[in-house]
């Protein structure tokens, strides 16, 4: 199939630094977009030419595999010349600083650089000295602007809208960039979202973001349309946030019985990697009535695309 | 050394209880020889060169009580003479600098390096501190003894915080047998591990480690309890927080102690950090506007007995990084007075309070007779046109180093000069 081009996208923004900075015709510009890329992104010959001869640079600071190939896959489907960064066997290893690095690589004219990074606000930093646009990847605990987008996108190609939808955020809410972009999003879609976490993975005040917070499961996942999970890391038990996995997936993992309580045709989502027994029950996972979480990832590769495109423009 | 005359200015010298319309007259030897209202043309023999304030205000130079300067091992950050340049335009005379250099100062042998390159390149006071403990480390005691004999004005970890309780106690006995000076930087290193700013809502927008408010309660509450059991001389840095205003406040009946705030948590708030603001990365970190309005409060029913600089110069190496990796602290000492003034503007504090904090109050902590305008004392003083609008660039400032937190903020009041022992040193342009 044919993309048609149309007339250039509207967009505020320069960058996509975090969904905080767009606005919701930014917001619905990129999904509509991405939904455009589904059916090509299933068809047989994937690969399109609107990106020809423009650069892509993932720089990806933090060990990702979901993400850094599905905007790899994304670049080079739309015909860009797309190159990754090995960060183990860069000068940044040797001492380099982040703007340096940018320097370099700003020489080299890129029309994009993705990047991931450890710290929050490192693309706000980068995005300052570098004349092409800065798409983020993941940044510190702050933001995953691409991750919510495909969250909502899988949202409303099963559910039609968001609006009015009640939807919980369930785990590690602290450490998570996901679920602060996600709750921006689903937020100014005109979502209830609800947060469910232990009080040692809540985040100060997180409750002025005009969300529902709740410590214990249950309470907080009923009559929910969407149940959201999070990943936990394993560090998290050395530093006594939690006792322990078991007791863990007993309060906060998701299982049959804890589902129960949501909407009887809830959606289960998860942007992976997933602990299967710590934050959900592996049968619950595979469910092919309940779980989107494959879908999640398909449609990641869309919403990608839409951005690289849009963004590059 | 000619001796200089001034008349018609506002003169105020709370450690005299003075505010009023007068001149000051400089002797030969740049002593205070007259002060007040009494000097007027009328009794200056009319030969004199006179010269007429036409209302500018005259303080005693201020007393800096928390400056760092890079020597020795940090001189590109700021050096002894750049900081006394950088202090005369702020109308700062006097400074007590912190014991966080490389190496750390903590033992005789670095102080009288100190004391000789102060004395050399600096054109003001410099009151230097020692660690209380070696290296900083929290662990092992210096010398208060011996390192005060040798001109050591006080006390502090600087940076770092007495975390061990057993530690601090041992340290208030020996303070109080030796009659030393003991300064704590509040702020209990477990509560606050990796933590860069308020925790809060900015905090968790921003996705930064928060510092909450009971990593400085708790060792302030601690020392204060500790404080009841040996008394001494003993001073709290800054504080940040509202509940820490309290808690001062309550306790001042009990113990005997004094206080200090910096000015960047007297101006500013969490939200000025805006999009990742390194130079808005303090510590104590900047809280929210109801903080901030506590700490305005307490400087005005004097709970809080001093405003310092926390003047930390540090270079755009340490600065342009992402927040987690740039360095902590703000150059401020060249806006500390200005900055102090936005309260006395704002209607928020009277400005003989203001004076008071950043003159005769420091000088009492420290037991120097400085930050006064007594007659037969040095006349350190800075002459002040309160009302003069200004804007603060950052290439316009002298210290070393130009992480200013305020940059392109509008101030309203300017030193004009700034003389240490009668001599003009600082005139602007």
């Amino acid at each position: 199939m044919a993309i048609k081009s149309k007339k250039a996208i509207k967009i505020s923004q320069k960058h996509l630094l975090g969904i905080q900075n767009l606005s919701v015709n930014d917001v619905n510009t990129i999904l509509n977009e991405a939904s455009e890329f589904i059916e090509l992104n299933k068809s047989k010959n994937k690969k399109i030419d609107i990106l020809k001869g423009k650069t892509q640079i993932n720089l990806f600071f933090e060990p990702s595999t979901r993400t850094q190939s599905s905007f790899e896959l994304a670049g080079k489907r739309l015909g860009a010349d797309v190159m990754s960064m090995n960060i183990t066997n860069s000068a940044i290893k040797k001492g380099e600083t982040l703007i340096d690095t940018a320097m370099t690589l700003n020489a080299m004219h890129p029309d994009i650089i993705v990047i991931r990074h450890q710290d929050s606000g490192a693309c706000n930093l980068l995005s300052q000295k570098v004349n092409c646009a800065v798409l983020n990847a993941g940044d510190g605990r702050r933001e995953h602007p691409t991750q919510a987008l495909l969250d909502a996108l899988t949202i409303k190609n099963r559910r039609k809208k968001i609006e009015g939808l009640k939807i919980a955020i369930c785990g590690d809410i602290l450490h998570s960039r996901v679920a602060r972009s996600n709750i921006y999003l689903l937020n100014m879609l005109g979502a209830e979202v609800n947060i469910v976490a232990p009080t040692n993975l809540m985040p100060k005040e997180i409750e002025k973001f005009g969300v529902n917070i709740f410590s214990d499961m249950k309470k907080g996942v009923k009559d929910c349309d969407i149940v959201m999970m999070l990943r936990l890391q394993n560090e998290r038990m050395t530093s006594s946030f939690l006792s322990s996995n078991r007791e863990y997936y007993e309060y906060y993992g998701l299982t049959p019985d804890k589902i129960k309580y949501a909407k009887e045709d809830a959606l289960i989502m998860h942007p992976g990697p997933m602990n299967r027994g710590i934050e959900i029950d592996t049968n619950l996972a595979d469910d092919i009535n309940k779980s989107v979480i494959k879908e999640q990832v398909e449609l990641g590769v869309a919403v990608r695309m839409a951005c690289l495109k849009i963004f590059c423009e | 050394m000619k001796k200089k005359y001034f008349i018609n200015a506002n003169i105020i010298d709370p450690h005299n209880s003075l505010n009023e319309i007068g001149g000051i007259i400089i002797g030969e030897n740049g002593k205070i020889e007259a002060v007040g209202k009494k000097v007027n043309t009328n009794n200056i023999p009319s030969r004199e060169k006179v010269i007429d304030l036409n209302g500018k205000y005259i303080f005693p130079g201020i007393v800096d009580m928390r400056v760092f300067v890079g020597e020795p091992g940090y001189e590109y950050k700021e050096n002894f003479r750049t900081l006394s340049e950088a202090a005369l335009s702020g109308g700062v005379t006097s400074v007590v600098t912190m014991p966080n250099t490389n190496p750390v100062i903590d033992n005789v042998s670095i102080v009288d390096f100190l004391k000789r390159r102060g004395r050399d390149k600096s054109k003001i006071n410099i009151y230097p501190t020692a660690a209380l403990t070696v290296k900083a480390e929290g662990e092992n005691m210096t010398e208060f003894g011996l390192l005060q004999s040798k001109g050591i004005i006080g006390f502090t970890d600087g940076v770092k915080t007495i975390q061990n309780p057993r530690i601090m106690n041992r340290i208030m006995n020996s303070a109080s047998d030796l009659k030393s000076l003991i300064i704590q930087h509040a702020e209990d290193a477990e509560l606050s591990k990796d933590g860069m700013i308020n925790d809060g809502i900015i905090a968790t927008k921003l996705g930064l480690q928060g510092i909450p408010i009971s990593a400085e309660l708790l060792i302030i509450e601690r020392d204060l309890t500790l404080l009841e059991y040996n008394s001494c001389r003993y001073h709290i840095s800054q504080i940040s927080s509202a509940n820490s205003v309290d808690i001062i406040r309550e306790r001042r009946n009990k113990v005997n102690f004094s206080c200090g705030v910096s000015i960047n948590n007297l101006s500013l708030n969490e939200n000025d950090i805006g999009d990742f603001k390194t130079f808005l990365k303090l510590s104590p970190p900047l809280r929210t506007e109801t903080d901030r309005n506590a700490l305005v409060q307490g400087l005005k029913d004097e709970t809080i007995d001093v405003i310092v600089s926390d003047h930390k110069p540090e270079d755009e190496e340490n600065k342009r990084l992402t927040f987690a990796q740039a360095e902590t602290g703000a150059s401020g000492i060249e806006t500390l007075l200005p900055l102090s003034l936005e309260l006395y503007h704002n209607g928020s504090v009277e400005l003989e309070t203001i004076i008071k904090a950043l003159t005769s109050k420091p000088a009492e902590i420290l037991k120097i007779n400085k930050g006064n305008l007594s007659i037969g004392n040095d006349a350190d003083f800075c002459i002040v046109d309160i009302n003069k609008p200004w804007v603060v660039r950052k290439e316009k400032l002298i210290s070393k180093s130009k992480n200013t937190p305020i940059e392109d903020k509008k101030l309203q009041g300017k030193v004009i000069s700034t003389f240490v022992n009668g001599e003009e040193l600082f005139k602007s342009e």
